[in-house]
């Protein structure tokens, strides 16, 4: 589905990414994870189409497409789904009034019928079940006042509306209470299914207890430095990021 | 290598849909102003005495004043002998007496509007009066609110049929000497609505005046004069457009409100004049003088504006809260995209004790547009315990735009409480994002970003009207963003 080859990025014309290669199949949960500046937020903005990264090397191909020459609209259209690690606040706009705005832009795209409010409210009130999200949050301004939990579920919330094929999940358990940390990875993994990719950013091994990856990638100076199965970050939690940067530099 | 490049907007500019022009046979005089121009008008509307006097003692106070130059607008020098001071469809000849009456072609310029006359088509609930160049051309829902005592007419009818209101309440509020435009208005003003709620009546519809410039060269100058008896209530709406010319026309109209003891007034505006092209040619010039009188106790005036149209616009519906614990409301939003100029705000002056105001203006600027928020909240000596509270926000799309805010305070009384907060912001980058990332388009998300910045006026619109506003906001930022 997702083919990242040689991938270069520069932020401002300093390198942040420096050659990743990372396959990933329609059904598969990848974790990314690394220390801070490693460039795993960078590779999340980037899928996601966010200006301000420059691609200076390297292709990126999504369902047979060349994702990097998409619109990040475009790349919503097509199933692309990035749940922000800081999720951003929009005075006066109705959350779920904007969820409707997207959906039914991405059903355009696909030539599908617009959903009416009746509807789309019955798929909303379904949805909000999947991250035990509370109603009260579906009529206030988008993310507005929002806790840090409150708002990383509207996140998961938006994913279970939206139904990407490829969701970038990047930092989702940052902030998050060991309550809230469970009920929103149960959110993932209601909507984990053969049809669909997961790619969590992370910077600690904890996430993955609740949702457990087929692969784990640990990624330094913006390369991936290893790739393993859930071990690799367990291994990781006990030797601590360090562990992998002076291997990286003996290599 | 890929960096994400946005389409800008260039499609061509289609963004005005009400710049046809209707092709009608016009009965209109000859341009210039002096005071056989003044008479002229008078008797085309069989005025009685007393109006044509009153015209021209604000025709000659007229000619002593000089144009105001102290808002933040560039307008270019008007020549006030240029304009065509009365245009009139030619069918009409004494006004038609049934909507059959009236020149179909007018109905159907009115349709396209999206402001059907017929009755059985009209809009739920909403009686309008449609005023077409310098004349009302239909009143709908008449005799349906005669039934309630309420009186609804073209301004010229009611000078004929109730002089006395008129004699009583026209200039109590803006006199003709107020300012340079109001004192024009007053000496030429050629038609508008006039609404009289008698005591006690809740008005049982919404009234609304839709106000259309067709003619050429023609200044448009009505009046509108509502009177709100004791514990009476009514809700009005303006709505105004314009077909797209290269050159200026002037739009100079005066609105007075009277609310008595316990009446409550609410007046909205959805003004979308046109506003000009995309270089800043053609467009109306829009210069009113609204003000409200709170006069009787615990009455209340609310003004909603929305502002998209017009070159320059230069406005401030004001409340003079007079009776003990009266209200005055304002909450505005007005929007410059390329290269419109906008000069407005209120004024609140607090006579009457407890009285209370609130202001919430909310100014959009993109391309070249300019955005000036001007009030004034003035308490005097005798006002024991008065409040304001104002919120003035500016929201900036794009850097070659302005925002600006002049709010001046004149406080006697040591009892007054007010407040005042301003804010000035940007779309950000990150809130866009956000929106592109769950598949809105960028224009899309910012529509939806300035309608949530205005939400705290669109709530304060008739229902009918707050979709459109939200509608109009979305078309005037067509191309506002690259």
């Amino acid at each position: 589905m997702l083919s990242i080859k040689d991938l270069h990025v520069s932020v401002a014309g300093k390198p942040i990414v420096n050659g990743i290669d990372l396959e990933v199949k329609a059904g598969e949960v990848h974790a990314i994870m690394g220390p801070n500046g490693s460039g795993k937020s960078t590779l999340a903005h980037v899928l996601a189409g966010r200006s301000g990264y420059e691609v200076t090397r390297g292709t990126v191909t999504y369902m047979g497409k060349d994702l990097l020459a998409l619109s990040p609209d475009e790349r919503a259209h097509e199933g692309v789904f990035l749940a922000f690690q800081y999720p951003v606040e929009i005075p006066g706009v109705n959350n779920i009034y904007m969820l409707k705005a997207g959906l039914n832009a991405i059903r355009r795209h696909h030539g599908e019928e617009e959903l009416d409010a009746v509807d789309f409210l019955s798929l909303v009130r379904e949805k909000m079940k999947i991250v035990n999200m509370d109603e009260s949050l579906m009529n206030r301004s988008v993310n507005e006042g929002f806790s840090g939990g409150e708002k990383k579920r509207n996140e998961i919330f938006q994913m279970a509306v939206l139904e990407p094929r490829l969701a970038v999940l990047d930092e989702t358990d940052s902030g998050l209470d060991i309550d809230a940390l469970k009920s929103v990875a149960g959110g993932v993994n209601k909507l984990r299914n053969k049809d669909r990719a997961i790619i969590l950013v992370t910077h600690y091994q904890r996430l993955l207890d609740y949702i457990v990856p087929d692969k784990v990638h640990v990624l330094a100076h913006g390369r991936i430095q290893r790739t393993g199965d859930k071990s690799l970050a367990l291994e990781l939690e006990k030797h601590g990021y360090g562990w992998i940067g002076s291997k990286a530099g003996a290599a | 290598m890929a960096s994400i490049k946005y389409d800008i907007n260039t499609a061509v500019d289609q963004r005005y849909k009400h710049g046809f022009v209707t092709d009608i046979e016009a009965d209109s005089i000859e341009p210039g102003l002096n005071e056989d121009i003044v008479r002229l008008i008078s008797r085309k509307k069989n005025e009685p005495p007393f109006m044509l006097e009153w015209r021209l003692k604000a025709f000659r106070h007229w000619k002593t004043m000089q144009d105001p130059a102290w808002a933040h607008v560039r307008v270019e020098p008007i020549n006030y002998q240029d304009i065509i001071y009365y245009s009139a469809p030619k069918s009409r000849d004494n006004g038609p007496k049934s909507l059959d009456e009236v020149d179909p072609k007018l109905l159907e310029t009115y349709e396209k509007l999206g402001i059907p006359l017929h009755e059985r088509a009209a809009l739920a609930g909403v009686a309008v009066d449609a005023v077409f160049d310098s004349v009302s051309v239909a009143t709908t829902f008449k005799d349906k609110l005669a039934e309630a005592g309420v009186i609804f007419c073209p301004f010229s009818d009611a000078v004929r049929d109730h002089p006395e209101l008129i004699q009583q309440y026209l200039g109590s509020v803006v006199p003709y000497t107020d300012n340079f435009y109001a004192a024009l208005n007053s000496a030429v003003f050629s038609d508008g609505s006039f609404v009289f709620i008698p005591k006690g009546v809740r008005c049982p519809m919404e009234l609304s005046t839709y106000f259309r410039i067709n003619a050429r060269n023609t200044g448009q100058f009505e009046r509108t004069l509502i009177i709100a008896e004791d514990n009476s209530h009514v809700s009005y709406l303006e709505g105004c457009t314009a077909p797209m010319r290269d050159e200026n026309q002037l739009h100079a109209a005066v609105v007075e409100l009277v609310a008595l003891d316990n009446a409550k007034i609410k007046y909205s505006t959805v003004q979308n004049w046109y506003p000009g092209d995309e270089n800043g040619r053609g467009g109306i010039y829009n210069f009113v003088t609204k003000r409200g009188d709170c006069r009787g106790v615990n009455s209340k005036i609310s003004w909603t504006q929305v502002e998209t149209g017009s070159a320059i616009t230069w406005k401030y519906p004001s409340c003079v809260l007079r009776g003990d614990n009266s209200v005055g409301e304002f909450y505005s939003v007005a929007l410059t995209n390329n290269y419109q100029q906008a000069d407005t705000g209120t004024k609140m002056i607090h006579i009457g004790k407890n009285t209370r105001s609130t202001i919430i203006s909310k100014g959009i600027s993109a391309g070249h547009g300019q955005n000036s928020y001007r009030g004034l909240v003035k308490v005097l000596k005798g006002a024991d315990g008065a409040r304001n509270y104002t919120q003035c926000d500016s929201l900036l799309i794009g850097d070659k735009c302005g925002a600006h805010t002049f709010p001046y305070m004149e406080v006697t009384n040591p009892t007054a409480i007010v407040e005042h907060e301003a804010s000035t912001s940007k779309i950000s980058e990150d809130q866009l994002f956000y929106c592109l990332q769950r598949g809105i388009s960028r224009e899309d998300a910012v529509s939806l970003i300035v309608n949530g910045f205005c939400k705290a006026v669109f709530k304060e619109l008739p229902m009918e009207f707050a979709v459109e506003a939200g509608r109009l906001m979305s078309v005037s930022l067509e191309g506002a963003v690259g």
